[in-house]
């Protein structure tokens, strides 16, 4: 019952700024306190992860790679799977990055043939399109939604924007991304159901999550598409925000803080979740370091200097002691 | 920390990305620009109420449109009786003469970009009527 705590949750938040925005004093406490709140902790938090992470030393070079590592100049090496440089590890990090390309490699064991079981490896590329789709939409999302922090807005949203509504169908155009990301985010929360294997492994920490960007996505899409809103005193507000001289315009709808708040707890809880792979991914020690392990030699950074005694200081400190008793030594 | 430098310019990067309209505004930008439509008009009242047309304009002149053109039905009767003729030319732009200084103020300002409408209506450039 880890989804129902989730869904609970996130239905518990929607209620909140839905019903907490009625006075005019709880539209500022939606509109200006909470996003400043959340925004700082995001801010402090992504900044504490990331230097709490920067403090943990990698000492070795992990090679748990995919292809032929450089030795001698006649095997053929792989740049990008088993870099052993520079250029070859950004390579593989933009691929990873951008592209996931890890994730690219996803197997799916199964049983396969009756009466005679086989156990068969098979490519399962599903999880990689659907991440992939999913987190490109959120990304050009995300760039749209400057439209409502910037004046005049740069010409890169606007084009963006046309590109994303280039379908024309629907008033307002059906966005591309819209429809991907909810369609990607059902996708992804559905095999955490549906697939008992990982179902069995998916924590509340893994269905929240999907839950809360499953409501943004959708309150933004209803908005968009069905209710309709006041998108004027929107980027009143947000620009108010952006400026540091916060005003709460009359007339904003309840769903529109029910969206603000979303994304509001979806920012705080950044920082504390698995959400922030955003930064852990460009600290994957697999990916980020190149594969020079026999090339060049590596001292563990937490080797504490070793207090030796070698055969030399020990045979001057016994040297009378082991003449006396006849053994041999190297020096008289 | 180790890698210190890498870490650092990565950091910086997320946050300047992170702030971006914070300094957009302050520098290139208008942060406290508000549209200002200009409607010239001795009409008393709009076809329906001001926040109900802020909002979901593009739903009435859908509907009015795909009425007129699809079942050529042209009456609207407003919610206090009044009949009007559903065309954008002879009603709407009556009072809402001017694309560049009414439609385009408010489009502009939260990029919704061009309607479809002056796909076949000629855009009104204002002046009396």
């Amino acid at each position: 019952m880890r989804f129902l705590v989730s869904l609970v949750a996130v239905l518990v938040l929607m209620g909140a700024a839905y019903f907490g925005s009625a006075s005019s004093g709880g539209q500022y406490l939606f509109g200006v306190i909470i996003p400043y709140a959340a925004i700082a902790l995001f801010i402090a938090g992504v900044l504490y992860r990331v230097l709490g992470w920067a403090k943990s030393p990698v000492p070795f070079r992990i090679s748990t790679t995919c292809g032929q590592q450089r030795s001698l100049p006649w095997i053929k090496n792989s740049t990008l799977d088993n870099p052993h440089g520079t250029l070859g590890v950004l390579g593989r990090m933009a691929l990873e990055v951008l592209f996931f390309r890890s994730l690219f490699r996803n197997t799916k064991a199964q049983i396969h043939g009756r009466p005679a079981f086989r156990f068969v490896y098979g490519a399962d590329k599903y999880l990689w399109l659907g991440a992939l789709a999913f987190h490109w939409s959120f990304l050009l999302i995300f760039i749209r939604h400057y439209r409502f922090f910037a004046e005049p807005v740069p010409g890169a949203v606007l084009g963006l924007q046309s590109l994303d509504g280039i379908m024309q169908v629907w008033v307002p155009s059906v966005l591309i991304t819209n429809v991907l990301i909810i369609g990607a985010l059902v996708y992804l929360w559905g095999r955490r159901l549906v697939n008992p294997q990982v179902r069995y492994i998916s924590l509340a920490a893994d269905h929240f999550p999907l839950l809360l960007l499953l409501s943004v996505a959708g309150t933004g899409a209803y908005m968009r598409y069905f209710s309709k809103v006041d998108l004027i005193g929107i980027k009143q507000l947000a620009m108010g925000l952006v400026s540091f001289a916060p005003v709460v315009p009359d007339g904003l709808a309840p769903l529109f803080f029910t969206h603000l708040f979303l994304v509001c707890v979806l920012f705080a809880y950044f920082p504390v979740s698995k959400l922030m792979h955003m930064g852990g991914i460009f600290f994957s020690p697999t990916r980020n370091l190149a594969n020079n392990n026999r090339a060049a030699r590596h001292i563990n950074p937490w080797n504490y200097p070793v207090k030796v005694h070698t055969y030399e200081e020990y045979e001057d400190e016994f040297r009378d002691v082991m003449k006396a008793a006849d053994m041999p030594v190297e020096k008289e | 920390m180790f890698d210190a430098g890498k870490v650092i310019i990565g950091l910086v990067i997320f946050l300047v990305l992170i702030t971006f309209p914070v300094w957009y505004n302050a520098t290139i930008g208008n942060a406290s620009y508000v549209p200002d439509p200009q409607i010239i008009t001795t009409a008393p009242a709009c076809v329906a109420p001001t926040a109900y047309m802020k909002a979901s304009h593009m739903d009435l002149l859908n509907q009015w449109r795909d009425d007129v053109v699809r079942r050529g039905n042209r009456e609207y009767v407003a919610a206090d009786g009044t009949v009007y003729n559903k065309s954008l030319t002879k009603t709407c732009m009556d009072c809402h003469s001017n694309k560049a200084e009414f439609c385009d103020r408010c489009h502009d300002y939260v990029a919704v970009g061009q309607p479809d409408c002056w796909d076949c209506h000629i855009a009104p450039e204002g002046g009396a009527r």
